[in-house]
């Protein structure tokens, strides 16, 4: 295979505090160099003026469906998806049909991945049998097959004792345990954020509460087992305020927060939209506005998707009965850029970092930055692009985006695995 | 008040709630009840039969179970001269699997005039609105709306209060399962009313407050009913309860049930109301309901009127 010459881009490295024009190269599926000027006979070369080159973007959240539920989206279509939306790799969740739970499972998703064209797929083990809270899955061995985290995603590990042995393993094993917290109780019944839009729409509310106290919990055990805690898809106000005041203690508590959270309020919900149906709900405009806050000033670690398709049938329904979730890996860059990086929220960067450095680190994966010998995966982006997302034109096999119709400035430009260049727009 | 506009014609294609409807649309719905109705504060009518909508055909499709909303329909059509088909539920391809779309696009291109829908999930109405143009009633939509009520419920009192503005209006009970106070909000906020919640904390939140202009949340029932002209209960919605919200219906009873002490504190002519089916000791003493005090027969009574005018206003143009 050719060596790839990316010449004349905007060199974005947060990893290494680079910020200016490089040529890279590279070769052998690794990054070979990073330097002003490049000339290589014989490489392919892609020119990158105007452009800005970063390191690979992961998105460490996402719902691929397969096995089980392939109708909705497959490893195949998740990884092609993954590359349009300009990232190199996505940790997908285990909450599949059969869940994620055994060695055999990961390494099926593992062989499926390999084939599949796009964006690398890292899968993430289940932390009990069948995410039933009840029994520790084979952490071992799942790391062993190659996952690179735990979680019981959709549903939160709620059952204190089970978590702090998770925590245990997953400290001795190198891991992060990634929690969806949710208090089952306080939550339950709920299908949108509890305030006053759901008392006004009739429908059952999911508090604040049912997050935050969860949140609080965790840090708390984290702090006493020693293991690293990922919260994922952190919603509210609260929430942030007690990692920010964990991570100031000093505990290993990482989290991530999604587009459509850092965007939209539950006035989206307004016409019982299914689209805006989602776990956790969209909260208040007041919980955005922490969201960035907490993107600005580091309490948040990671921009991920929580990608989660459903088919068209699933969510034609009434607002009730439509499963949770929504898909992203097709918008989640261009918000960034839109909603945070043009409105000045944060710098670029600080968006690269959210994407690509933090992720990694969490994962505990290679990339996430641009040193010699790393692999060849880079994320191209254009900052003044301007575009529209259509739905029913995306990679992903689903369509159920509350982004369908929106315009944006910014986009992935061209994304690059593993030194082949996998998506140009 | 400022006179208002007299319109012909429903701003709207359906009857989703009465949160989207302009005063002018009720006051239209109201003018035209009031030709069917059979009684008034005064008197008793005989029953107003015509052919207005002969030849056209309704369909009642009641996911919920519902005696007096439905059987108000029925004899409304009827008293139109329209044909009235009811999906029977447990016969239907519901049963089957068939998505509820699916059941009622089915319906739709059989071509009804208009279609009444009950369903235990709130939105239903307005879901089922964006793939149809046949005219849709909300017949009551899980704890979001139920117009048809909220419109009887002014037309009652109107005949009794001469007015639907300037009034103290009472809503007493379990508000939040309730879609016939969500309704009753709306449409007396509209006209200006002031409006006090009152209930068991858990069943009467705060943020009521922000549903509509006018509205005060307070949990003590007497401060509720202080100088009322309009006493609204409602039923214990125990089966939309998803979890104790009060220890006992005794214990409900006990703090919450509408009494004669306790609706002393209201206007002296106050009159007291409630959607049915109502709970005798539990949330209204069959005294209260037995008395002269009591309109919820009269309720009744406008409901059929005021469905008839519904079923004129949105069945009636040209098939």
């Amino acid at each position: 295979m050719k060596p790839l010459l990316i010449k004349n881009g905007r060199v974005v490295d947060p990893a290494s505090k680079l910020d200016a024009r490089r040529d890279i190269l590279l070769e052998d599926g690794r990054l070979a160099a990073v330097e002003a000027k490049i000339e290589r006979a014989g490489a392919e070369v892609f020119d990158a003026a105007n452009l800005v080159v970063a390191p690979g973007f992961i998105d460490m959240h996402v719902h691929l469906r397969e096995p089980g539920k392939e109708s909705a989206e497959t490893i195949q279509s998740g990884a092609r998806a993954a590359a349009a939306g300009g990232f190199t790799a996505v940790a997908c969740m285990p909450n599949t049909q059969p869940a994620n739970d055994t060695a055999l499972v990961t390494r099926y998703i593992l062989a499926q991945a390999a084939q599949a064209g796009g964006a690398r797929v890292y899968p993430i083990g289940a932390v009990t049998k069948n995410l039933a809270g009840e029994e520790l899955a084979e952490l071992e061995s799942l790391r062993a097959a190659g996952a690179v985290a735990f979680s019981d995603d959709g549903h939160p590990v709620w059952n204190s004792r089970i978590l702090r042995r998770a925590l245990e393993y997953a400290a001795a094993l190198n891991l992060a345990v990634i929690d969806h917290c949710e208090d089952p109780q306080l939550a339950a019944g709920g299908v949108m954020h509890e305030g006053d839009c759901a008392l006004r729409l009739g429908l059952r509310g999911i508090p604040a509460l049912a997050e935050e106290l969860p949140v609080t919990r965790n840090v708390v055990m984290a702090a006493l087992a020693g293991g690293h805690i990922h919260l994922a898809h952190l919603s509210t106000r609260g929430a942030l305020e007690v990692v920010r005041r964990a991570k100031r203690a000093g505990v290993r508590v990482t989290c991530e927060v999604t587009p459509h959270h850092f965007t939209l309020t539950d006035e989206a919900c307004r016409e019982y939209d299914t689209r805006a149906k989602m776990n956790p709900p969209l909260r208040t405009a007041d919980d955005v506005t922490a969201l960035v806050e907490g993107l600005a000033d580091g309490t948040v670690d990671a921009i991920a998707s929580d990608h989660a398709p459903h088919t068209p049938t699933e969510k034609q329904a009434d607002f009730e009965s439509a499963p949770f979730g929504v898909i992203g890996l097709e918008t989640a860059v261009a918000l960034a850029l839109d909603k945070l990086f043009h409105a000045s929220k944060i710098t670029l960067p600080r968006l690269v970092e959210l994407f690509s450095a933090n992720p990694a680190r969490i994962l505990g994966v290679e990339g996430g930055q641009l040193k010699v010998g790393a692999p060849a995966d880079l994320t191209v982006l254009d900052l003044e692009r301007k575009w529209t997302y259509r739905a029913a034109e995306g990679v992903s096999k689903s369509r159920n985006s509350p982004f369908d119709g929106w315009s944006f400035r910014g986009a992935a430009a061209a994304t690059i695995v593993a030194g082949v260049l996998v998506f140009r727009r | 008040m400022a006179a208002r506009k007299v319109v012909a014609r429903l701003s709207q294609p359906h009857l989703l709630g009465i949160e989207p409807l302009s005063i002018e649309d009720i006051e239209l719905v109201l003018a035209t009840a009031q030709k069917y109705q059979t009684r008034t504060a005064h008197e008793t009518r005989p029953v107003s039969r015509n052919d207005l909508l002969a030849g056209k055909s309704l369909v009642l499709a009641f996911f919920e179970p519902s005696t007096r909303t439905r059987i108000s329909f029925e004899l409304a059509a009827d008293r139109l001269g329209m044909d009235v088909v009811n999906l029977a539920l447990e016969a239907s391809s519901v049963q089957k699997g068939e998505s509820l779309l699916d059941t009622v696009k089915t319906l739709v291109a059989m071509r009804p005039d208009a279609l009444v829908i009950r369903h235990q999930a709130s939105g239903v109405p307005q879901f089922l609105a964006r793939h149809t143009s046949v005219p849709i009633l909300n017949a009551g939509d899980g704890l979001h709306e139920h117009p048809t009520q909220a419109l009887l419920d002014a037309l009652t009192i109107r005949d009794h209060k001469g007015r639907l503005d300037n009034l103290k209006v009472a809503i007493l009970g379990d508000i939040l399962h309730s879609r016939v106070a969500r309704s009753n909000i709306h449409l007396l906020s509209k006209f200006g009313a002031r409006i006090a919640l009152g209930g068991p904390p858990p069943l009467v939140p705060k943020g009521f407050e922000k549903l509509a202009p006018g509205v005060t949340v307070c949990h003590e029932l007497d401060q509720a009913l202080a100088a009322a002209d309009v006493v609204m209960m409602l039923r214990v919605q125990l089966e939309r309860q998803r979890e104790p919200l009060f220890a006992s219906p005794a214990e409900y009873a006990r703090h919450y049930c509408l009494t004669t002490e306790r609706l002393a504190r209201a206007q002296p002519d106050a009159i007291v109301m409630h959607p049915g089916p109502f709970l005798r000791g539990i949330d209204i003493a069959g005294e209260v309901a037995d008395s002269s005090r009591s309109v919820i027969p009269h309720q009744v009574e406008n409901g059929v009127a005021v469905r008839m005018a519904l079923l004129e206003l949105l069945a009636g143009g040209a098939s």
